[in-house]
């Protein structure tokens, strides 16, 4: 019997889980809808815009610099169209359309693509984007950035939850009847989209859980009072960072003991820049900061090899 | 997570759920679906071919030494060739007929082999020196018996198992255990093989706990086949029989022995250091007969299965082409390109459809694979593969310092030599990375040293 079609010799494993990295990145997607919905429902078509510009033009300076490198163009694994979607999420929607434009010139090819592409940078790229962004224009990303005319509120606010954090009932922050960037705000809806992710064993429980739970106990006892500490973890970027930052593959930690190290640093971080530093917010910059100590993570806090015998002095 | 979970409930004296298993590993969608096609097929036996290639390795350790030239007639069940040394297996004549000629064979995985070819009389006329052990409680005659026999592992690895039986002095064995688990997706040989040759696998655990002296015998079964534990429990004969979870690779011997006993078999180390020895069912049913009927292995059960017309479970002579094996499945589906020997997930690939089957070969898979085999991407540091490695490795870590040549690092620094290879990284990872076929790489070029 002749196989004219029996062409093909490969090394075992012949099968494969059919999760591939669009799907992951598809997923992430997936999960970051609810929370951008919200945005736009809540600061209007203005925010649409600004996460319209910023998804297309990471595709488009990935696409840019794959051509200008010569490299495989990488975009149809939908990373630059989550990037776009994050760096939108942590911008507040009184910013210039053009801002997000070069946010994220920022996180793709400085952070990413010179580093080596998908998975090989060492910071989170769009928190990077949004740290440079900050210090390079104050006045579009705080203070009176955030002030606009929101639905739901009646006044124009003045200050963000965390400049003065007794404006809002703990209700209103969770469901977002506060200001803040266009994606931090609606903390319900991140909350379904994180589930989705850890439901979908897209991301581990362990990161959100650990840093919100940490910024949480860190908050009550200095306050003395359990509602301060869900404050903390209601207020800010501390639902997007948890479920959506700190989890991001490339710059966490990839054991299970390390995932945990993260989380409880980010969740301290955050804390002591909150309440110790002139920034009345930390979580992105205790994310980076994270970010810097996951090799070190990585390279102690191995899993344990099965049947490895302990060392005798 | 589950580990825990149950570990906390027993210190809560909750009920724990019986079933047993390793920490992490993989769930592949084939694992069900796959078995669905072949697990009700009873094992057909299949026409003896005209002619026939048997290989004088196959096994792990020495070739066998041939005992016949071209001309020499042959019986069925004649030693046609000796084991070389201590490490290696006798090889037999699956038909009666004529030895036309020595010649070299690809077998599963390119390997160059010796073959013994034998053209087939088709009157299966047995050698009938073949003789049952006289003394079946003299341990010493019984593994003679299975020297004699040319028994190896049939799970896939062939390793002699006169060797597996024959540990040093200093090592005390307490406990064989027979591995049913068969975790492979595809494959139901071994579970037919348990349903329809239960009192010859019971009688080879026996058999076996009798020459390294051990007072405990297990047989381990995933719980997809339940028929099969049914069968073993009902059956008896002082075996325990432990319904493990569906998960693989459950059937791996260090997975299996944790599960079954609890026991972690240290790294570097082999069963025998926490006292166990670890037969397939297969092997333990080949032990029977050598013992009871002084009959060599022949034959074996093997599941076909795949892109092929009609899947079956069919008892083989060894050495037949794998080309007549899948014609008397109806042949191949038009658009099948690849053949697989063993499982998909550790199961090497036929070079060409003329691989003679060996002792080792529990399935022949054929493939409609239309995927480039290319990577999909970087590592995105999932984790995924972490999540899986029944071992606690870290196959990305393992994958970029053997990529880029750092195989001593990967040993010291990272448990290189730890990986069992069952390829639950490669399955896993989402960019497709060759993760497994890389580690493989990198420690085989560090035995070559």
């Amino acid at each position: 019997m002749e196989y004219s079609g029996l062409k093909r010799v490969a090394s075992s494993p012949h099968i494969r889980a059919g999760r591939s990295v669009q799907g992951v990145m598809l997923e992430v997607i997936i999960a970051l809808v609810p929370a951008g919905a919200f945005g736009a429902y809540f600061f209007g078509w203005r925010a649409l815009l600004v996460i319209a510009v910023s998804v297309a033009s990471a595709v488009f300076w990935e696409w840019l610099y794959a051509r200008m490198a010569k490299k495989p163009c990488t975009v149809g694994d939908l990373s630059a169209v989550v990037t776009g979607l994050l760096l939108a999420y942590n911008l507040p929607v009184t910013v210039p359309v053009w801002m997000p434009a070069v946010g994220t010139l920022l996180a793709i090819v400085l952070v990413k693509m010179i580093f080596g592409g998908l998975g090989a940078n060492f910071v989170n790229p769009a928190l990077t984007a949004r740290a440079i962004l900050m210090v390079s224009w104050v006045n579009f990303m705080s203070g009176g950035a955030y002030e606009t005319a929101v639905r739901g509120l009646d006044a124009v606010s003045t200050a963000t939850p965390l400049a003065a954090p007794e404006s809002y009932s703990l209700w209103q922050l969770f469901v977002g009847q506060c200001p803040g960037c266009i994606g931090e705000v609606g903390r319900a809806a991140i909350l379904v989209g994180g589930v989705y992710l850890i439901v979908r064993r897209v991301i581990s429980w362990r990161i959100p859980v650990l840093m919100l739970g940490t910024l949480f106990v860190c908050t009550w006892l200095a306050e003395g009072a359990p509602a301060a500490g869900l404050r903390a973890i209601l207020s800010g970027g501390a639902f997007l960072g948890a479920f959506f930052m700190a989890t991001d593959y490339a710059t966490s930690p990839v054991t299970p003991a390390g995932k945990l190290v993260m989380g409880v640093g980010c969740g301290l971080i955050a804390f002591v820049i909150r309440r110790f530093s002139s920034m009345p917010e930390g979580v992105s910059y205790a994310i980076l900061i994270m970010n810097l100590t996951v090799p070190l993570l990585d390279r102690y806090l191995k899993p344990r090899v099965f049947g490895e015998v302990k060392k005798r002095a | 997570m589950g580990f825990y979970m149950a570990r906390t409930r027993r210190k809560w004296g909750m009920r724990v759920d019986k079933t047993l298993t390793f920490r992490r590993g993989v769930h592949p969608r084939e694992a069900a679906g796959g078995k669905l096609e072949t697990r009700g097929l009873p094992i057909e036996s299949a026409a003896a071919p005209s002619v026939v290639a048997v290989p004088l390795s196959q096994h792990v350790g020495a070739p066998a030494k041939p005992l016949v030239r071209p001309g020499t007639p042959v019986l069925m069940g004649q030693k046609i060739a000796a084991p070389d040394g201590f490490v290696s297996a006798a090889v037999h004549s699956p038909v009666s007929g004529i030895v036309k000629s020595i010649q070299t064979r690809i077998v599963a995985g390119g390997r160059r082999v010796e073959a013994v070819i034998i053209e087939n009389n088709a009157l299966d006329e047995w050698d009938t020196s073949l003789m049952p052990v006289r003394d079946a409680d003299d341990p010493a005659q019984l593994l003679a018996a299975i020297r004699e026999a040319g028994v190896v592992g049939m799970g896939g690895a062939a390793f002699p198992t006169h060797v597996k039986l024959s540990p040093p002095a200093e090592k005390s064995i307490d406990t064989v255990i027979l591995n049913g688990a068969e975790c492979e997706p595809y494959l139901s040989a071994d579970h037919r093989v348990m349903l329809e040759e239960t009192d010859a696998v019971l009688d080879g655990l026996r058999l076996a706990a009798r020459i390294v002296g051990a007072k405990t015998l297990c047989i381990g079964v995933e719980d997809n086949k339940t028929d099969a534990i049914e069968a073993l429990r009902r059956a008896g004969g002082g075996a325990h029989v432990f319904a493990l979870r569906t998960k693989y690779p459950q059937g791996g011997e260090k997975m299996l022995i944790r599960a079954v006993t609890g026991r972690s078999v240290p790294s570097g180390g082999l069963p025998m250091d926490v006292g166990c020895v670890v037969l397939n069912v297969s092997t333990a049913a080949a032990i029977s007969r050598a013992v009871r009927e002084g009959r060599p292995v022949i034959d074996r059960v093997l599941t076909v299965t795949g892109a092929v017309r009609q899947a079956k479970n069919l008892r083989v002579r060894i050495g037949v082409d794998i080309d007549s094996v899948i014609e008397q499945c109806g042949g191949a589906d038009a658009q099948a390109n690849k053949i697989v020997l063993g499982g998909p997930m550790m199961g090497l690939c036929a070079y060409n459809p003329h691989t003679p089957v060996t002792k080792g070969v529990s399935g022949i898979l054929l493939f409609a694979d239309h995927e480039s085999e290319r990577p999909l991407s970087n590592c995105v540091r999932c984790g995924g593969c972490v999540n899986v490695c029944p071992v606690g490795l870290m196959p990305l870590t393992l994958y970029a310092l053997s990529r880029k040549g750092f195989y001593e690092r990967a040993r010291d620094e990272q448990h290189l030599m730890d990986c069992i290879e069952c390829g639950a990284c490669a399955y896993q990872c989402p960019s497709r990375l060759p993760l497994v076929q890389q580690i493989r790489a990198a420690k085989s070029a560090l035995r070559r040293g």
